[in-house]
This record gives structure tokens, C-alpha cells and sequence, in this order.
């Protein structure tokens, strides 16, 4: 039994690379939003976000053209987060999608996939960011 | 004894929400001066209504709302869930899907453990030991991340197997970490077991006697650190483990003695990530080719789910202890029933023998060292009868009246 056996750890701590990542910036801005828009013009630095792994589950992507409005997608969708509209094209509302990609596997035409777009944070969630269609 | 008075027992109330709490649960405690005379504690603070949705949608749906039922062993409730559905509906499981089950499965024991180790050191003040750990934990998550698609939730299992394979590319990156891990272990268990500080704290705090243990039917590493020789993985092998050679762990093997104190109960978990890395490595090794699932059309799957009859129960050693999930189906798309008793129900009455005698600050690493859950444990009690579900209290007085009178005909 010794005193301390985590001391000569925590001292070899100090001189390592931080475990995380300084996203979105080393220190956090006072705004968030206005950090961004000094990013968008050029004037601040975002550090990038962790790569996001192979086959990784993000928010969905639609390719309208092929969907034949069969319906199967919504009724396998855990979170009932997929509209058939009377048009036979789906709307997806993704504030309400667990990102579970089972509609993706069910779909006959490979309509559905997920993209790895994951920072989806919005204030309003009916923003178009949010609705896929 | 000199002055009664000062002796006079007194109330203290936590919850059932406190910043020291996790997860909302009520506690009484009767004090008398620094030391637990009795406690007394009330679950069911957090009603959350997923098995009242369950009830809703078929089980390709409720799959994914069972991984929602606890965030960190969500693996183990959509196992007990997808084996309760896969043996009402009669459907075979590949070989291959059994082993990727165990693997993740593993793998989710391995970050459950040092997620509770993490908190266990919080809970005792060593906040830099928490940090150690959790850093280290990030790896197994990052795997996990790489076979499933997500850190948490993973949406793997599915009724008749699995959704994703293992392919011969991700072999190094489970290598590489089982490697970690097992080259960190021995650190982690003298950090843990050979800090003077955490050994006054944790020795003889917080027993939970075998006898006791037997009685309160705990189940999981609480109970193996009370020296009950319990792991489902053992007894009722389910999954890939019937091939696979998994002894339970208790904390004799390594301590020579049983304390069923919380320190055992680090023991237990510490040398468990060690089992699990052992585990997967078999696994990967012995893993036969072939499919992954049973059915691999999804709209077949729901069909033949539609058609089942008839109950199941589902249990898995979830990284608490037993995870349970009972279904019943009737032919149509949503089962009939179904109800889930997660593994931190059967282990919260050991709480009471645990805190009795125990000092005031001893309280959170003793309630932390069962490693409770208690989002998995409340969920809103559901009746089902005829076409109205959910009773109101109105409904169950009326329920009552009538039997009252029905015997009194
Ligand atoms: S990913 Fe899952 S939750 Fe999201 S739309 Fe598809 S089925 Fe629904
Ligand atoms: S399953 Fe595919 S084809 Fe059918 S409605 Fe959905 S997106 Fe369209």
C-alpha cells in the first residue's frame, strides 16, 4: 500500500498533449454564434471538428427523384420522424430523428443515406436546416 | 451517553433531486450524530413512458427505443429485447451475429466499468483520477464508434442478428485497444487498490454480506463482490458465451477473502474489463463466416414478426447484472406487452443493509458502488386492459370498488 501512487502520473500529465478537442476554439468565445460569423469572415479560426469515423450515422440525405413513395421508410421509422406527403415524396423532420438508419436499410430505391453531417445544433427546429423534403 | 439529547435521532432528506445525485431518487436518512440508524429510499422519480410507447410500434421500432432506455448498456437491453422477440417469433440467429453481439457487448461492460471507476473516484474525491479514467475509456468508445456508427445508441443489434459485420479491416483497431487496455489494467488496479487513501475509505464501508445478498436477490458485480457466484454469461449462457469460457469473478480469486465491501466491488469491476478484453479476443478469433442476421429484408422481418404468437423473456448480464425483458405478442404489429426490469431494480434494496451504520460521508460512494441506474429502473407503470391502457387513479379507485362488491356477492 502506498501514499500517492497517482502523483508520478499526474506529473507526467502536465507535459502531454490534452486529451480533447479544442473545438470550435482553443478558448471559448463569449459568443458562439458571433465567433462563427468572424469565421465566416475570415477573421477568426475554427479548429476542426474530430473526424467523424466510416459509415458513421449523421443527419439523412434524399434523393427525391428516385423515391417512389411506397411509405415503407415511415412506417419503420422508430421516432415517426418521416412524413409521406400527398404528393408521394416524403418529408423528414430531422429534430425529431434518432439517427437509427433504419429507414435507409429498408428503402427498395437507396433513396435514403446518411451524410456525415453532424453539427446540426438550431434554434428553431422547423429551421430549414432541419427539414429535409 | 452522557447527554441523550445531543444522541436524539434526526431526519435528513436527500432528493429527489440533489446536486449530489445523479439521477433523481428519494432518500431519508435517520442520523443519529454522524452515523446512517436507518434509511429508507423511494424510486420511481423519473417516469419516462417508453414502455407505454413501446406498446405502439412493432419491434424493428422498439429495438431502437430499448437502446434509448439506458445510454450506457444500451446493447444489453436491445440483446434482451431482440432475444424475447426472436424466440416468440421462432427465428434463428446466425452464428456469426452471436459473436458481433458479444464483442459489442463486451465492449460495453469494458466502458461501463471504467465509466463507474471514473465516478467511484469522483465520489471519494479524486477528481484527477476520474479524469484518467475517463480518458482511457475513450478509446473503447471510439471502437465501439468505428463497429457501430455512434458512441452511444449504437442501433447494432436488430431482431434476428446484427446490422453491421465486423470486417477483417477493423481488427486492428479492436487489437490495438484490447492492447491498451490490457497493458493499462495492472496500472488501474494499483491506482485503485494500492492508494492508502482509497483503501480507508473503501475497506469494510458499505457491506453487503453473501447471506444479504442472496436475500435481496442483487445481481451483477454487486452480488460476485459479496462472493455469490452469479454471471448469467455462466449460467444461462446466451449469445456466443456457450462456446466461449467465461467464469464469473469474484473477489476471492484475486484478494484471497471476501469483504463484499465497496472495495471488492472495484475489484470485481476492475478485473472484469480485464475478463471482457479476454473475451473479445476469443471471440474475434473463433468467429465463423456467414451472414449476419436471420432476415435480411426488413419488410419480411416485420411480416414475420406480425404473425408471432405467444411470450418470451429475454436475459442478459448487462454490465449491473441481469438485464430482463418479458414480450408478449398476439399477431399484431405492436406486442401486446411488454415489460423490462433492468438490472439496477434488483440490486437497490441492497442499498439499506449497505448504508445502515455507515457515516454520513461514506453515503455517496456507497450508493455510487452499485453502479445504479435509475432511468432504466422508473418507467411509468402501464396496465394493459381491453382498449384503455394507461388508468388514471379515478379508474383503478372504480377497479377497486367493483371488486370490493363483485366479492362481497
Ligand atoms: S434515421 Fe431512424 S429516426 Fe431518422 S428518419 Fe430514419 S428511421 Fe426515422
Ligand atoms: S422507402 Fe424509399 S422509396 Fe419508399 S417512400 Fe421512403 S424514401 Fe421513398
Amino acid at each position: 500500500m502506498r501514499f500517492l501512487p497517482l502523483f508520478p502520473e499526474l506529473v507526467r500529465q502536465l507535459f502531454r498533449e490534452p486529451a480533447t478537442n479544442r473545438f470550435p476554439a482553443k478558448y471559448l468565445p463569449p459568443t458562439v454564434t458571433g465567433f462563427l460569423h468572424d469565421v465566416a469572415a475570415g477573421r477568426a479560426r475554427l479548429t476542426p471538428p474530430v473526424p467523424t469515423p466510416p459509415e458513421f450515422r449523421g443527419k439523412i440525405a434524399y434523393a427525391r427523384d428516385s423515391c417512389i413513395g411506397c411509405g415503407l421508410c415511415t412506417k419503420i421509422c422508430p421516432s415517426h420522424a418521416i412524413e409521406l406527403l400527398p404528393t408521394k415524396k416524403i418529408r423528414i423532420w430531422i429534430d425529431q430523428c434518432i439517427f437509427c438508419s433504419q429507414c435507409t436499410s429498408i428503402c427498395p430505391k437507396s433513396s435514403l443515406t446518411m451524410s456525415p453531417e453532424f453539427l446540426l445544433a438550431d434554434e428553431d427546429r422547423y429551421s430549414e436546416d432541419l427539414i429535409v423534403e | 451517553m452522557s447527554d441523550e439529547s445531543k444522541k436524539a435521532p434526526y431526519i435528513v432528506p436527500i432528493g429527489p433531486n440533489h446536486p449530489a445525485l445523479k439521477e433523481p431518487v428519494m432518500f431519508t436518512f435517520e442520523m443519529e450524530g454522524e452515523v446512517v440508524r436507518e434509511v429508507d429510499f423511494a424510486p420511481g422519480q423519473a417516469h419516462r413512458g417508453i414502455e407505454w410507447m413501446g406498446m405502439r410500434r412493432n419491434p424493428v421500432q422498439i429495438v431502437h427505443l430499448t437502446d434509448r432506455i439506458c445510454g450506457i448498456c444500451g446493447v444489453s437491453h436491445t440483446l434482451a429485447f431482440a432475444r424475447a422477440v426472436e424466440q416468440v417469433a421462432g427465428i434463428e440467429v446466425p452464428e456469426r451475429a452471436d459473436y458481433i453481439r458479444t464483442i459489442i457487448a463486451e465492449f460495453e461492460r469494458i466502458q461501463s466499468h471504467l465509466l463507474w471507476a471514473g465516478v467511484a473516484a469522483h465520489e471519494l474525491g479524486f477528481d484527477s483520477l476520474l479524469h484518467l479514467t475517463w480518458k482511457v475509456r475513450e478509446q473503447s468508445m471510439d471502437v465501439i464508434e468505428n463497429l457501430t456508427g455512434n458512441r452511444v445508441n449504437y442501433g447494432i443489434v436488430q431482431v434476428g442478428g446484427v446490422r453491421r459485420d465486423i470486417v477483417l479491416e477493423q481488427h486492428p483497431i479492436i487489437d490495438d485497444c484490447l492492447g491498451t487496455y490490457e497493458g493499462l489494467l495492472g496500472k488501474l488496479l494499483s491506482l485503485f487498490l494500492d492508494d492508502k487513501t482509497i483503501t480507508m475509505r473503501c475497506r469494510d464501508c458499505g457491506v453487503l454480506s453473501k447471506k444479504e445478498a442472496l436475500e435481496l436477490c442483487t445481481v451483477g458485480p454487486t452480488a460476485r463482490a459479496s462472493g455469490v457466484n452469479v454471471d448469467l454469461r455462466q449460467d444461462y449462457p446466451y449469445a456466443a458465451y456457450g462456446d466461449l469460457d467465461v467464469r464469473a469473478i469474484l473477489p476471492e480469486q484475486h484478494m484471497g477473502e471476501t469483504h463484499g465491501d465497496v472495495y471488492d466491488r472495484i475489484v470485481v469491476r476492475l478485473l472484469e474489463v480485464g475478463q471482457s478484453c479476454q473475451i473479445i479476443r476469443q471471440c474475434l478469433s473463433e468467429m465463423p463466416a456467414g451472414p449476419v442476421t436471420a432476415e435480411e429484408k426488413l419488410a419480411k422481418l416485420l411480416a414475420i414478426c406480425k404473425k408471432a404468437q405467444g411470450e418470451a423473456i429475454g436475459r442478459v448480464e448487462a454490465p449491473r447484472g441481469e438485464c430482463f425483458h418479458y414480450v408478449r405478442m398476439d399477431g399484431k404489429d405492436a406486442p401486446h406487452t411488454w415489460k423490462v426490469k433492468a438490472s439496477s431494480y434488483s440490486n437497490l434494496m441492497s442499498w439499506i443493509p449497505m448504508l445502515r451504520g455507515e457515516q454520513i460521508a461514506d453515503i455517496p460512494i456507497i450508493i455510487a458502488s452499485i453502479d445504479p441506474c435509475l432511468s432504466c429502473t422508473d418507467r411509468i407503470a402501464v396496465i394493459s386492459h381491453g382498449h384503455r391502457s394507461v388508468l388514471a387513479k379515478e379508474d383503478l379507485h372504480r377497479l377497486s370498488v367493483e371488486k370490493t362488491r363483485r366479492l362481497q356477492r
